[in-house]
């Protein structure tokens, strides 16, 4: 009993030690920007809006950029990646492991090694500063892990299920939009909201191979940042702003996830 | 409606090892309920699996109604499969699991309804059952849906893989009961497989014994209770399991229990021109007739388990290290402890040889 108490201590300290930043950055979002930046910080304030219409006067390109370039990689991501998690479950094709490996091997090398070559790349293709760069470069960089996930869903779904799928007379099709896709749909929503995630606040891609017509909001957010004087409460606020979308989705999707990501955990 | 036949059908999974299924030779006739019976890695879930085109054969051919399918995909074979775990689609409504393969034979939609609402009808499933998702419902009505599934089908063949043996003990043997009545009133040939020997004496009008991927005896219930052609089948088949023992020859009989326990003429004759020194002696529990006296077989009750009509007394025998079990009334069994006499009917005894298993002709 008294180690049950004692691990909820713990529990309430280590959360309260995650969520102090947070509530420090929401609340320094509403300080005007003279009183963000005193020590000891201040508690009573008298709260404004002032930073938060700043931010929303000059974000707009940006949050159209990243919801772009979010929606579209992650369509694309689970277009692709349900039938290659397929092709590596249900019905394995040949040497499937090597294929599970390569997919996997793509994310071994850092992507900050391989930035020169993508920009080259970019660069000959007409692509630099465009939207279809971020919107290839986040499919692949979603791609591999998409699939991981969406195979081990797949694999959960229970052989005689599929088996009596095939008695019924349902053939690959049938058997993929009938059988498979509603049993995991908890872990592709799981999937599609990692992908948005990591889409969306992904800076490295977006700072090195665009400028202005494909930037995101994480570069706003750096342009938030003046060169000198008072900015914090500015970029607070801009950094709530951004991650408002995220905690949308992943409130929505939260029974989804907890089912998705703990498939397999129970049967 | 349609006979199935078995043909060397073989099944390997891995190269080295024993076949799964070893050659099996069986002929199902036309509207008989056929239970494949044995323990695990028998193989009769991997024979019902290649009659179904789940598993494809290694040698020997499959056929239903005189037609060779052993190429043939499951879906053209006009089957209909009951698995164990039932695979209801969780995403679709009882009514839609079951019209589902209708659906994919392209029947139109208010004949798919009228089969899908006779077949709840004949399974007792309610109607405002039928717009239920399966997670809403008992393990019983999961298991009648998992049957109405196959009914719908109208197939030439029913094949079911243990299909009870998710239920409770008491559903169990009503289901039991309901699905081989359903099965005569259909009059739709049925392989059903089970490990549960129970229900394959009950359910089926014959039964195919298994053993290690072979076929050891496929015969009526009654025959195969009375005339098991080996050790295997003898001590498989019966509940409590028929004592068997290894006991050395006698002159007319066997020695057991510090006495010659006298065997039929013919059975001493087929041990001695097989050159036997000792057999497997069995004897099922019913035959141990207590009596009082001597000359029969006597030795000490060790535990008595009241079954409430009768009472299994398990007994060990004078100078044996084995127990027996005996069957007898349950008012009045003697108590654990007390020295106790039976007496057996040499008609009553198997006799099996010790080294290939086989039955000593009796």
């Amino acid at each position: 009993m008294s180690g049950t108490i004692g691990w909820g201590v713990v529990a309430w300290v280590v959360g309260i030690a995650f969520f102090l930043p947070v509530l420090w950055m929401v609340l320094t979002a509403f300080k005007p920007e003279s009183a963000a930046e005193t020590w000891p910080p201040k508690f009573t304030f008298s709260p404004t809006l002032a930073e938060f219409r700043l931010v929303f006067s000059g974000w707009g390109p940006y949050v159209t950029h990243s919801a772009i370039a979010t929606v579209a990689s992650t369509v694309l991501v689970l277009m692709l990646g349900v039938p290659a998690a397929y092709a590596l479950s249900v019905h394995p094709i040949k040497r499937w492991q090597d294929g599970l490996f390569f997919f996997i091997s793509t994310k071994m090398l850092p992507i900050v090694a391989a930035i020169g070559p993508l920009y080259v790349i970019a660069l000959k293709a007409h692509l630099l500063d465009s939207i279809w760069v971020l919107i290839i470069l986040y499919t692949a960089m979603n791609l591999p892990l998409a699939i991981w996930m969406i195979r081990s869903f797949m694999l959960e779904v229970p052989g005689e299920m599929l088996e009596a799928a095939e008695l019924d007379g349902a053939g690959r099709t049938r058997e993929m939009t009938e059988v498979i896709l509603p049993v995991i749909s908890p872990g592709l929503i799981s999937t599609a909201l990692i992908c948005v995630i990591f889409a969306w606040n992904e800076l490295f891609l977006a700072l090195n191979l665009t400028v202005t017509n494909a930037a995101t909001l994480p570069m706003f957010l750096i342009s938030s940042v003046p060169q000198e004087g008072l900015y914090i409460a500015h970029l607070s606020a801009a950094a709530t702003l951004a991650s408002v979308p995220v905690i949308i989705v992943g409130w929505i999707a939260q029974r989804s996830l907890v089912r998705g990501l703990s498939m397999g955990a129970i049967k | 409606m349609a006979d199935v036949t078995y043909i060397q059908a073989t099944r390997v999974y891995a190269k080295d090892a024993p076949p799964a299924v070893d050659a099996l030779d069986l002929d199902i006739k036309d509207g008989e309920f056929m239970v494949l019976v044995g323990p695990s890695g028998s193989g009769k879930t991997t024979a019902l699996r290649m009659l179904a085109g789940l598993e494809p054969l290694d040698g020997g051919r499959v056929e239903i109604g005189d037609k060779d399918v052993t190429f043939v995909p499951p879906k053209d074979r006009d089957i209909a499969m009951v698995f164990q775990n039932y695979a209801l689609y969780p995403s679709k409504t009882v009514a839609e699991n079951m019209a589902f393969a209708l659906k994919m034979q392209h029947v139109p939609k208010d004949e798919r309804d009228r089969r899908v609402r006779e077949a709840a009808r004949l399974l007792n499933l309610d109607d405002n059952l039928l717009n239920r998702k399966p997670k809403a419902l008992s393990g019983g009505q999961r298991q009648r849906v998992a049957m109405g599934r196959a009914i719908v089908r109208e197939p030439r063949v029913f094949l079911m893989d243990e299909p009870l043996s998710n239920l409770d003990a008491k559903l169990r043997v009503q289901t039991r009961s309901q699905i081989a009545e359903l099965q005569r009133r259909l009059g739709i040939t049925t392989v059903y497989v089970t490990h549960d020997q129970v229900e394959a004496m009950t359910m089926g009008n014959r039964v195919a014994v298994l053993a290690g991927g072979k076929l050891q005896q496929c015969d009526t219930p009654r025959q195969l209770y009375d005339n098991p052609v080996n050790q295997f089948v003898a001590g498989f088949i019966g509940s409590p399991a028929m004592n068997l023992q290894t006991v050395p020859l006698a002159d007319g009989g066997v020695r057991l229990a510090g006495i010659v326990l006298p065997l039929p003429n013919a059975v001493t004759t087929a041990a001695s021109r097989a050159g036997l020194s000792e057999l497997v002696l069995g004897i099922r529990p019913e035959h141990m007739h207590l009596a009082d006296g001597t000359g029969g077989l006597t030795g000490e009750v060790v535990l008595v388990e009241d079954l409430g009509a009768d009472a299994l007394l398990h007994v060990r025998l004078a100078g044996e290290s084995n127990q027996v079990v005996a069957r007898a009334e349950g008012r009045t069994p003697p108590a654990p402890g007390q020295q106790v006499t039976f007496h057996v009917r040499p008609e009553d005894t198997f006799a099996f040889n010790p080294e290939t298993g086989a039955r000593l002709a009796g």
